[in-house]
């Protein structure tokens, strides 16, 4: 039973260019209560975080503590 | 991060203390305070600092007992009456004389609630009968406050365990086996008594957005501690009594109209009429609100379309900035303007929470469950509509008796075997070289919860639930696979929602009588005093599967009058009053 690739959008992005991972920052995979969130690394090394789980509850603790302002919660597309 | 990894750990405590939301931290620091030689443990799936229910904040302390407003005995005679009688008084009766105190608790740790020019608590009246409402105009602060308490009372907190099993020996409590969320590793807690405050069943049916995680709780309370209890062999009440809440259509978050009730907005028929008296939330409310929708006078809206300029202002600015801080995105994404257009409610699907209803684990007046050192307290624990200030003084009840009980205690033993059964158990998905993930047996469970179990309920629906949950519960135990810890913890979850959707059958099974308005509305039974005036409590029976039994309401402490019986039997508007 092969597992199948279903393309899913996410509602939570992260702004690249104020995301300062790179500098170790964590702070919005820390508080996420579902744990959606990651860093990805990208080959050049840069760090990011972004959302590898679509599983929100659309609930805000990572835009509301994110240092730099870089997280945005949109509404999951099914409910919005 | 993520990669599975073998690993297994055992620590020592006296007190471990299971969900960091709003009942656990409040036990932690109690406790603590009671016995501050006692090691502690707060131990939470998610991070404390942002963990549970209020993880953003809350509006308002929905059931605020305060002198000058209202007396315990209004208040425990409210709740009895709310709950169709079927209330052990002692815990409701205790907490009204006591949450008092934990107002004043939570104000010094600087969650301010609104006062009025005199600088008195500005209470509001939601109820049918008394004045219980406080707003939290700072109510953003909350966790964070909490969060400094636990640090300044050096409360140790591992986040990011999942507590998968109990363990018990000597019929005692004796720890808990948990699971890491990132890494699947082992952690084994030996404790000498156990508090659980891991929420809500809040993924139990299906959300009409079909989004698994577009629940009214936070997503994260999926049912574990019901699960938990229930294979320890804890005793659990009134599972039947479901939790089902008039919530805005595909947001899935309350419309608030505890907010906006005090303010003048209320909740109305397609037509922009009130149809019912009181906005509080029950199961007879819930029932009028369905039979608006069968009669076709639906939707059924919150309606501020009515109010001043400056009366709306002021409710967006709450209900926008605190609880469910997204909900103002969601009404410009769908081009609601509160001046303009009424807010479309919807019914929720069902789940288990004695926050708003009455279904959980059965503890008494000191947060005790049925099994000596294991406490139960907040949306978990049977107490009827305990919201937060309910979790704060039931946690604090607990923290404060499980202080007393392990200063004469020591570890209770327990079978290593156990621990081995319940590894083999967790890792099962693991070890598959391929299966059914995770979201596909938890959507296909819940699916099955909304087409057989929400209510009306009806008997023969509910034995092809029971059918179709064991189906599942085949390919669960043999063919679930996961690639990774996260989904493992997905896993977990789908497994304690199966649970879950069990307990809801067999419990709504055997109460052969309607209660509750639409809780627990079964369409072949009438009411029936006479024979179910009483408690069910459901436990795992020998054979391994949920079996019931009846169990006596204790006396009331405080006595209702015959005519004061059915208050809140009478919701409807009357046809005249309907009319202005
Ligand atoms: C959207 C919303 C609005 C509300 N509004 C109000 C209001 O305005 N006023 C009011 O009085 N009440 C309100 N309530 C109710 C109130 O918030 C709850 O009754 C109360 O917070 C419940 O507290 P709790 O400790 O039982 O659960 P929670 O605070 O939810 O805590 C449960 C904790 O358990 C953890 N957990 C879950 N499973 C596990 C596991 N397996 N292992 C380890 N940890 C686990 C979770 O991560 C979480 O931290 C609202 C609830 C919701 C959802
Ligand atoms: S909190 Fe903000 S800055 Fe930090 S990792 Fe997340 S997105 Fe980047
Ligand atoms: S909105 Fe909530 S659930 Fe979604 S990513 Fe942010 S913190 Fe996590």
């Amino acid at each position: 039973m092969p597992l199948a690739q279903t393309a899913t959008t996410v509602p939570v992005v992260v702004n690249d260019d104020l995301c300062i991972a790179d500098k170790g920052c964590t702070v919005c995979v820390d508080v996420c209560p579902l744990d959606v969130l990651r860093i990805a690394e990208t080959a050049e090394g840069s760090k990011t975080a972004y959302m590898k789980y679509d599983e929100c509850w659309y609930c805000m603790p990572c835009e509301a503590d994110c240092p730099t302002g870089a997280v945005t919660v949109n509404l999951p597309y099914l409910l919005k | 991060m993520d990669e599975i990894r073998d690993g297994i750990d055992q620590i020592d405590c006296d007190i471990l203390i299971i969900g960091g939301g709003t009942a656990g931290p409040m036990a932690a620091l109690k406790a603590k305070k009671k016995n501050p030689k006692a090691n502690i443990i707060l131990l939470d799936k998610a991070n404390v600092k942002r963990s549970g229910a209020i993880c953003m904040g809350m509006d308002g302390l929905n059931n605020s007992v305060i002198p000058g407003y209202a007396t315990p005995e209004q208040y425990t005679k409210e709740i009895t009456v709310a709950n169709d009688g079927i209330c052990d008084q002692a815990a409701v009766y205790r907490y009204a004389q006591e949450c008092y105190g934990i107002i004043q608790e939570l104000d010094s740790f600087g969650i301010r609630f609104q006062k009025d020019q005199n600088g008195e608590y500005d209470v509001k009246k939601v109820h049918h009968i008394g004045t219980y409402v406080l707003p939290m105009p700072n109510g953003d602060t909350v966790k964070k406050a909490l969060y400094r308490q636990l640090r300044k009372a050096r409360i140790n907190i591992i986040n990011r365990y999942m507590a998968t099993r109990l363990l018990t020996g000597e019929g005692r409590v004796a720890g808990a086996i948990c699971v890491n969320t990132r890494s699947a590793e082992f952690l084994v807690v030996r404790a000498k008594a156990v508090i659980m405050g891991l929420g809500a069943a809040g993924r139990l049916g299906l959300p009409t957005s079909g989004y698994l995680y577009g629940t009214y709780e936070n997503a994260s309370n999926s049912g574990e501690g019901y699960a938990m209890a229930y294979h320890a062999g804890a005793g659990l009440a009134n599972l039947e009594c479901y939790q089902i809440n008039p919530l805005i259509k595909d947001y899935n978050g309350p419309a608030c109209a505890y907010v906006a009730g005090p303010m003048g907005g209320y909740t109305a028929n397609a037509r922009g009429e009130r149809f019912i008296e009181c906005d509080y939330w029950s199961g007879q409310m819930m029932q009028e609100f369905f039979d608006e929708l069968q009669g076709g006078k639906g939707p059924v809206y919150l309606k501020l379309n009515h109010l001043a300029e400056e009366t709306v202002a002021e409710i967006e600015r709450v209900l926008h900035i605190v609880e469910r801080p997204t909900r103002g995105h969601f009404h410009r994404g769908r081009g609601t303007d509160y001046r303009k257009q009424m807010i479309e409610m919807h019914i929720s699907e069902i789940g288990f929470c004695s926050g708003h209803s009455a279904s959980g684990v059965f503890v008494d007046e000191h947060a005790r469950t049925t099994i000596p050192g294991l406490y139960a307290a907040g949306d978990m624990a049977n107490v009827p509509h305990n919201y937060m200030l309910g979790a704060f003084t039931h946690g604090a009840f607990a923290g404060e008796d499980a202080a007393d009980y392990v200063a004469e205690m020591d570890f209770a033993a327990f079978d290593q075997a156990d621990i081995e059964a319940e590894r083999t158990r967790v890792l099962a998905p693991t070890k598959r070289e391929d299966g059914i993930p995770p979201n596909q047996i938890e959507y296909k469970t819940r699916r099955l919860v909304n087409d057989y179990l929400q209510p009306p309920k009806v008997t023969a629906k509910m034995h092809l639930a029971q059918k179709r949950f064991a189906e599942v519960r085949e390919d669960m135990e043999n063919a679930m696979y996961v690639r990774d810890a996260h989904e493992l913890m997905r896993a977990l979850e789908a497994s304690s929602i199966l649970d879950c959707a069990d307990m809801a059958a067999a419990a709504s099974l055997y109460r052969t009588e309607s209660r509750w308005g639409l809780y627990h509305n079964r369409v072949e039974y009438e009411r029936d005093d006479e024979n179910w005036f009483c408690h069910t409590i459901l436990t795992k029976g020998d054979d391994g599967m949920p079996a019931s039994r009846k169990q006596d309401v204790k006396p009331y402490v405080v006595d209702i009058a015959e005519d004061e019986k059915d208050a809140y039997a009478k919701q409807r508007v009357k046809p005249s009053v309907a009319a202005e």
